[in-house]
């Protein structure tokens, strides 16, 4: 206990010596001009900037909230959310780990993670935002041997303003949806890379995104452009501290793949999922959407999306040049009272576009899952090729899982495959495994893990055993 | 269109003998129409066929009157061949005959329903118009235990004497506890530009059967819409076939309620449309309940800029434990104008079940082709034979060995 303690006040000190860096300020709690031209002058944007952000909002002021998808919230009172906000105070931070869902604590244990690095995960130290900007910091200066920009979006804003003014909003216009041209108007931060041409970045670019403040919308802004011939794989996480009121996060994700460059984007998702009673968590609606604008071109999503109350999401790709290729990989599991609603869209354009979508749902407990998605082939499209595969598994019979795909084929010389299906783990296979000496939770992660191998193996090392022992642990209590 | 509406109710309600509380009951529906109008795009179920825009752009105005004080002459050289068969036949959407000359007849029921509006579960507008408009209506009970001897053949027969209109048509089917009914919709029109909106309810007792084929092979300028709701009780099978073909526009809806265990739905369906056609399938198999079982096979043949819809939904709710759901829709698009849309959907909240669904659209494979024409056939001859062997998959999925040999005979798939 005394050891923890030491630790824990050792990264007491390693945060507090932080502060300096990290802004302390907070809009006025609403949405309006005002907080707008706020969020802009504290970042000190140019003039372009802030228009670009009034323009959205002249738009989103017009706009409807989308009804349609499965999940229903409780609406969203926009003008009682903050727009900007840095970190509370400590003092409003658990002090130390008993104050943590011992739950919590286990669930990290087991992910293997170091106590130091567990702290940061749980948000009792380290805020990581700046953890996200110091490890782009790190490795800076070699990046930049290369010509590579990593940095904050706010920071290339500021010094490289040619290239944030031609890409951004160019995959997601400010006239896009709801949230998205939310997003638009407030953004506050997020990345932004850029990879010239004929670049192979030698390193996996990554960002950890947390939510702080209570009562505070988060809305980043991604940004990442592969020159020609340039190669990128960037990885996403995503944690957030244990609240009981839900929290909004409506991030927009942009990626632009010129000719001959391929994207390759992964993201674990483990937003705080509210508490078993489905009280809190966070409300994860996130726009993101990938522009293969060259020919042989690729964008590749994976996702793994174990968190959030809500997750309402469709990583996208348009295929506009010719020969390029976008692929979506993704494991979403529920367990509890979560919801998701989340799949892709596959935009083929240009000629000889190919995509491929690889999707497992696993639901458990009382949550509720839904595969949504739209693959809509052009007519001017010739010879696009479309593989599809959806499958489900349910745990008990208070959960939901639903497919909802859209296939939209215009074109003859074009071909499109769907399959889809819904199952439970068999006895059989249980049998089987309990049989060899596996407890039952241990076979059945090792089952679904098995179900997910195809996502998983998609996913860059490091990455890979996290988010395996993150699909064990997401389905603990669900079996028996 | 309000005043038209209007003006064609009061006629139509004036040619009925109906209660007070019946024309209040027509009148409420006709407001319900009236404030929704005809389903467009924006509605989830017409998302892939704007109704609205369907009619402007094929009929312009429509018009809601019907006079049918008097009768039209039944062509009987209109009726199939070949088959003896009992009839229902529709003129312009007025019943001429009702003629089950093979049956013992206390083994038949009919009702005239004409006066009793019962709602049907279906929400679109269109279910609306149907209820202010619909003239006669009747019942056809078969009795329990009784199996008919002969199909029954439903013409729905439409003339040149109409043009621009909409014709709304219900029937009611109850089959009784081991009974069976073997119903074909047989569509013939040589009218052009009329719109027609038909509503079935199927109530299926305990262990009766319920085979249900539609055929609109015959080519015609006219705009359809047909609804069929099928309640399933223990042991209850219903066979759907569907032959989507002739007509400019066609939606044929299922709606199939898995009430009883042991029940099961089959939905078979082929699309073959050429020129500007527009057909669609929907289906919703919904599982109500423990072992229950549905199987979907649909397949089109796209030519010129036609266009063909599939959405189908299985819904399996939390007690429909063991439920085993199939869905299959396979596409071949022959020209680079047409168009095949799907929404295969499957909503599902119990968690032992067994279902799926694929789906897949391309062009012909010109590797069989190439095989075919080594062995000495021309090109003309192996697309046919290929797109006959396609299209036989779901013909030999009819139980019925007459009826499947008479759509066979239509489509011109020889063995």
């Amino acid at each position: 206990m005394d050891n923890r303690q030491k630790e824990i006040d050792n990264l007491k000190d390693y945060k507090y010596g932080f502060t300096t860096d990290i802004e302390n300020t907070r809009a006025p709690k609403g949405l309006n001009e005002n907080v707008i031209k706020f969020i802009s002058n504290i970042k000190k944007e140019p003039q372009w900037m802030l228009d670009f952000r009034l323009k959205a909002f002249e738009r989103f002021k017009q706009l409807k909230e989308p009804d349609w998808q499965k999940p229903k919230y409780p609406k969203i009172d926009y003008q009682d959310l903050y727009y900007y906000s840095a970190p509370k105070s400590m003092k409003d931070k658990p002090k130390n780990l008993d104050d943590l869902d011992p739950k919590l604590l286990e669930t990290y244990k087991k992910l293997g993670i170091p106590l130091q690095e567990q702290k940061r995960l749980n948000g009792i130290a380290v805020d990581a935002v700046f953890d996200s900007v110091s490890v782009a910091t790190t490795f800076r200066e070699e990046l930049t041997k290369q010509g590579i920009i990593f940095c904050p979006i706010s920071e290339a804003i500021q010094n490289h303003p040619e290239l944030v003014k031609k890409y951004l909003g160019s995959v997601i216009p400010v006239t896009d949806h709801f949230f998205a041209t939310l997003n638009s108007a407030v953004f506050t931060d997020g990345s932004f890379a850029y990879i010239p041409e004929g670049v192979r970045c030698p390193m996996e670019l990554s960002t950890y995104f947390r939510i702080n403040a209570s009562n505070t919308g988060q809305f980043e802004r991604t940004l990442i452009v592969a020159d020609k011939g340039s190669y990128v794989s960037y990885l996403e996480g995503c944690t957030a501290p244990m609240r009981d009121e839900n929290q909004l996060h409506a991030a927009n994700v942009e990626l632009v793949a010129l000719d001959d460059a391929e994207i390759k984007y992964s993201t674990v998702q483990n937003w705080y999922p509210g508490d078993k009673d489905g009280k809190g968590g966070i409300y994860n609606f996130v726009t993101k959407r990938g522009l293969c604008k060259g020919k042989n071109s690729k964008i590749s999503w994976t996702q793994v999306e174990t968190g959030s109350a809500i997750t309402w999401k469709y990583p996208s790709c348009i295929l506009k040049g010719d020969n390029s290729v976008g692929e979506f990989y993704s494991i979403a599991i529920t367990n509890n009272h979560q919801k998701a609603d989340t799949g892709t869209k596959m935009i083929h354009l240009g000629k000889n576009t190919k995509s491929k979508i690889i999707s497992k749902g696993i639901s458990a407990g009382f949550s509720d899952m839904t595969y949504r998605g739209l693959v809509d082939i052009s007519s001017k499209a010739i010879n696009s090729n479309n593989y599809t595969q959806c499958d489900s598994l349910l745990m008990g019979n208070k959960c939901g899982a639903h497919t909802v795909p859209y296939i939209k084929n215009k074109n003859s010389e074009s071909n499109i495959a769907h399959e889809a299906t819904t199952s439970k783990i068999s006895e059989e296979q249980l049998y089987y495994c309990q049989q060899r000496g596996l407890s039952a939770e241990e076979a059945v992660g090792l089952i679904v893990n098995g179900f997910c191998k195809e996502v998983l193996q998609q996913l860059p090392m490091e990455f890979a055993v996290e988010a395996q022992k993150l699909v064990g642990i997401s389905l603990e209590g669900s079996v028996g | 269109m309000k005043e038209q509406l209007q003006k064609d109710f009061d006629n139509t309600i004036r040619n009925l003998s109906l209660s007070q509380k019946d024309i209040e009951i027509k009148k409420f529906y006709l407001d319900n129409f009236i404030n929704k109008g005809f389903p467009n795009r924006k509605e989830e179920d017409w998302k892939f066929s704007d109704l609205n825009q369907i009619i402007k752009k094929n009929i312009g105005e429509l018009s809601f009157y019907s006079d049918y004080t008097y009768t039209n002459k039944v062509d009987t050289s209109a009726f199939v061949d070949g088959l003896e068969h009992n009839k229902i036949v529709f003129i312009n959407g007025r019943i001429e005959k009702i003629d089950f000359d093979y049956e013992k007849k206390d083994q038949i029921e009919i009702i005239d329903q004409s006066e009793t509006i019962n709602k049907f579960n279906n929400n679109s507008s269109l279910s609306d118009l149907n209820s202010a408009f619909t003239n006669k209506s009747f019942k056809i009970v078969v009795k329990k235990g009784y199996q008919l001897t002969k199909p029954l053949i439903i013409y729905h027969t439409t003339n040149s004497k109409i043009w621009s209109k909409n014709i709304n048509l219900r029937l009611n089917f109850e089959l009784y506890e081991n009974s069976s009914l073997r119903l074909i919709d047989l569509f013939r029109d040589t009218s052009e530009k009329n719109f027609l909106n038909i509503f079935y309810n199927f109530d299926l007792k305990e262990n009766s059967v319920l085979k249900n084929y539609k055929v609109d092979k015959f080519e015609n300028k006219n705009i359809k819409y047909s609804f069929n709701n099928i309640e399933q009780d223990k042991n209850s099978i219903s066979e759907t076939f569907i032959l989507s073909s002739g007509s400019n526009f066609f939606k044929n809806e299922i709606n199939c309620n898995l009430n009883g265990e042991y029940s099961s739905s089959f939905v078979n369906g082929i699309f073959s449309i050429n020129n500007n056609k527009h057909h669609e399938i929907r289906t919703i198999i919904n599982h109500l309940t423990e072992n229950t079982k549905s199987y979907q096979l649909i397949k089109s043949v796209l030519e010129d800029s036609s266009r063909a819809v599939y959405q189908g939904k299985i819904f399996v709710n939390s007690k429909a434990q063991k439920t085993d759901g199939y869905q299959l829709s396979k596409a071949i698009l022959l020209n680079k104008d047409s168009e095949f849309n799907a929404k295969p959907e499957l909503e599902i909240y119990a968690d032992d079940v067994k279902c799926s669904h694929g789906s897949a659209s391309g062009s012909l494979n010109e590797d069989s082709i190439f095989y075919l024409m080594s062995r000495g056939l021309n090109y003309q001859q192996s697309r046919e034979l290929l797109i006959n062997g396609f299209l036989l998959d779901v013909v030999e999925k009819i139980t019925d060995p007459e009826v499947k040999n008479l759509i066979k005979n239509m489509i011109g798939i020889k063995e």
